[in-house]
């Protein structure tokens, strides 16, 4: 099938890079090391794989794991209708990933909400700002360890 | 203000603030621009006056629970974003649906893909002066409305699509309904193309504004009528086929240059697929049954008697409840009774039923999908509108993300703007219907 | 006695004149506005009770309509906008987000948008439907005509 196709070109050409690579419930996924995303992206940006679009780059907390914060990229190939899952982990003492906003534009504002929601960081950004949350806020909600009703008001409330 | 564009200004310039509260309707965004006279140098743009923390929200709810904020999300085309939820949450637990439900499921997306477009186009010609067509598309959007309200109960946030199925069957004289909604757009479509389509002043103000080339689009990843307007010709709907879309028959409209009229035209011609694509429904539909509670008992009478031997007589339900009787739920919903309620005459009258619709709701139990993760995505009104869903077996989602379509399109803009007029600012934020209630989430 | 009748005549004028002709300002946000802009057209024409004309600016304005979420990083925003008009005004919160934060309970919404600034109306409601909000509009214009006109320019609210 096309999926492990891919998955095990993949894993032939960076066997350190890709530590596992999977198709749970028919999406391809892999899952890979910290400092192997800026080898691989330009590789699945080439034909003949040709992932031209960052489709979405979000991220999960684990509290419990060691490595605390799993980042998931979703790339898409235009040319082959081909999706696919990409996922790496980083510690929480050590929170920083190289940006993509060089290969795509969107990664721009995406690793933007990814820091502000978790706080990762991302190295190379050109603009690493809060996107949704106002600039003096402290902490980052979607951490589970943000309580949901911790309300920060701007402006005093009346009541 | 915010610091950067301050200190990236040139000190002869002007620095304005085009400020949350839009004249306008369309959302809370903030441009902050550095004009020249009238040219934009320079802007930036700042989102997060809606954000609602609606992942965070859904990390504390069940799976059923959920559901409302869905309907919130891309709030004119409600039903979508419930469609791609659900469909999501199948795919983890793996659920068929049946194919009277899938085809009521198209039915109602596309009816709110009409009212989005409508919508969308409405705002946008009221922006550029035009306000009749604004005043014409909301009144066709009613007569879509009523037939969406008189079968889901709301015009808007409906909580229709239920997983595993839908709520209830299409309501009795449907077929009239959304017969007279279709001849109503279409003559609103009409009107609306002799108004606009060859208009001067129309086509001043988009005609090569806001141009997007197609290689940028995808880099920016945009999808939706945005990148068909470019001219590719990518729609999730054909692409991956999801419900029962492989087997209707529809056109994907592509524009050439990228440009703010070429997004108004595929959003007009998008709409005829759509309409295309209703008749096709209606005429797969098999006649909803109706009359199923003439007679019967009451609840509390049906509950008496089912204590000692099951009534002969079926039980009389709330109108509320019409089209989601016994007869019909097996048409309309998945008959795993781990994942959906069971019809309410058997909970009225049978314990297994009361058994199966108590643990469907209970704190814990319910519907629990397996370990894992699944990424699934459908046609908004904008582009594709992708649900990733992390479960850990547990009756509420570890982690719930949105992908939405609008990001890289309001990401897009202070390019697009640059070096142009205010005056085009409006038309191109305009035609590419940014819903904050999505993008903020 | 005779100055008190001719008060009162004068205060009933100035309610009928202001109820019959407000200006509102839609400050709109969220999934409301939709329910907002149906009831602004056609069907549920909201002209029909001299609330047509909306003014796209505070200054102009003097009804706030407040639709849709109102979030933390808003909610300056609707203080500074309602600041800027000009007595007399009202305001009502439409939607059940901005009654009470509606379904959203958490870090990043105001729980009704009284906690920012004073409001006279409050239509509930997710959306609400235009009827309702036509209803409201008529108890707002019934509360106009019945209380005491601020015609001497006093300020009388906070």
């Amino acid at each position: 099938m096309e999926e492990t196709a891919i998955l095990e070109a993949l894993k032939r050409r960076f066997p350190q890079g890709v530590v596992d690579a999977s198709a749970p419930l028919g999406d391809a996924t892999i899952v890979i090391r910290k400092d192997a995303l800026l080898e691989i992206i330009p590789f699945l940006k080439e034909k003949p794989y040709d992932f031209a679009m960052l489709l979405d780059l979000t991220c999960v907390d684990h509290p419990e794991r060691t490595e605390r914060f799993e980042m998931v990229y979703h790339l898409f190939s235009l040319a082959a209708n081909r999706r696919l899952r990409i996922k790496l982990s980083v510690p929480e003492n050590a929170a920083v990933v190289d940006s993509l906003a060089g290969f795509w534009k969107n990664a721009d504002w995406l690793e933007r909400e990814v820091f502000d929601m978790f706080g990762v960081r991302f190295a190379g950004h050109p603009n690493l700002r809060r996107l949704f949350m106002n600039d003096d806020f402290e902490g980052h909600p979607l951490r589970k360890d943000y309580p949901l009703r911790k309300r920060q008001p701007m402006i005093p409330l009346r009541k | 203000m915010s610091s950067r564009i301050q200190s990236q200004a040139r000190p002869d310039s002007l620095l304005i603030n085009m400020g949350p509260s839009h004249p306008a309707m369309h959302g809370a965004v903030r441009i902050m621009l550095e004009l020249d006279g009238e040219r934009i140098l320079n802007s930036e743009i700042e989102v997060g006056y809606l954000h609602r923390g609606f992942e965070k929200t859904c990390e504390n709810r069940t799976y059923f629970n959920l559901l409302i904020y869905t309907d919130r999300l891309n709030y004119v085309s409600p039903l979508i974003n419930n469609v791609g939820y659900v469909m999501t949450v199948e795919k983890l637990l793996g659920l068929d649906v049946p194919e009277r439900a899938q085809y009521i499921r198209v039915l109602m997306s596309e009816l709110s893909r009409i009212s989005d477009h409508l919508t969308c186009l409405a705002a946008m010609a009221m922006e550029c002066g035009a306000f009749t067509v604004f005043l014409y598309k909301m009144k066709a959007r009613e007569f879509l409305w009523d037939v969406i309200e008189a079968t889901t109960g709301a015009r808007m946030t409906t909580s229709y699509i239920r997983i595993g199925g839908v709520r209830a069957d299409l309501h009795a004289d449907y077929e009239a309904a959304v017969q007279k909604g279709l001849a109503e757009t279409r003559k609103v479509l009409k009107d609306v193309h002799g108004l606009l389509d060859k208009n001067k002043i129309f086509l001043n103000r988009t005609r090569d504004i806001g141009v997007m080339t197609p290689e940028n689009a995808v880099n920016y990843g945009w999808t939706g009528p945005a990148l068909r307007s470019t001219g590719i010709a990518y729609d999730v709907r054909k692409a991956h086929p999801y419900l029962t879309y492989d087997q209707l028959d529809f056109e994907i409209p592509t524009g050439e240059r990228g440009d703010n009229f070429d997004r108004y035209m595929v959003r007009m011609r998008e709409m005829d697929q759509s309409l295309r694509i209703v008749e096709q429904c209606l005429a797969r539909l098999a006649k909803a049954k109706t009359g199923l509670m003439a007679d019967g008992m009451e609840p509390a009478e049906a509950i008496r008697a089912a204590r000692t031997q099951k009534p002969d007589r079926p039980v009389k339900l709330s109108p509320n409840l019409e089209g989601s009787e016994k007869a019909v739920t097996k048409d309309i919903l998945a008959g795993d009774r781990r994942f959906t309620i069971p019809p309410k005459e058997e909970t009225y009258t049978s314990i297994e039923g009361l058994i199966s619709h108590f643990k469907y709701f209970m704190k814990g139990h319910g519907i629990r999908p397996p370990k894992g993760e699944a990424y699934l995505s459908v046609e908004g009104g904008n582009g594709e509108l992708g649900y990733y869903i992390v479960s850990d077996g547990t009756d509420r989602p570890y982690r719930l993300h949105l992908r939405a379509p609008c990001l890289p399109l309001l990401a897009a803009l202070d390019e697009l703007i640059k070096g142009r007029y205010v005056a085009d600012i409006i038309p191109t934020f305009g035609s590419m219907n940014i819903i904050l209630g999505e993008l903020d989430r | 006695m005779q100055g008190n009748f001719i008060t009162t005549r004068l205060n009933a004028m100035l309610g009928w004149g202001r109820k019959y002709s407000l200006f509102h300002y839609p400050y709109v946000t969220a999934c409301c506005g939709m329910e907002y802009m149906s009831a602004a057209c056609a069907h549920f024409d909201i002209d029909r009770f001299g609330a047509g004309w909306t003014r796209f600016s505070p200054r102009q304005s003097d009804l706030l309509l407040v639709v849709g979420t109102i979030s933390q990083k808003q909610a300056p925003v609707l203080r500074t906008v309602y600041d800027q008009m000009t007595e007399p005004k009202w305001v009502i919160a439409f939607g059940a987000c901005a009654v009470s934060g509606g379904i959203y309970d958490n870090y990043a919404v105001v729980q009704g948008v009284d906690q920012v600034i004073p409001v006279d109306i409050f239509i509930p409601g997710c959306p609400p439907r235009p009827e309702m909000v036509l209803d409201g509009l008529i108890k707002l214009q019934d509360k106009i005509q019945k209380t005491k006109q601020d015609w001497r320019w006093k300020k009388q609210r906070s």
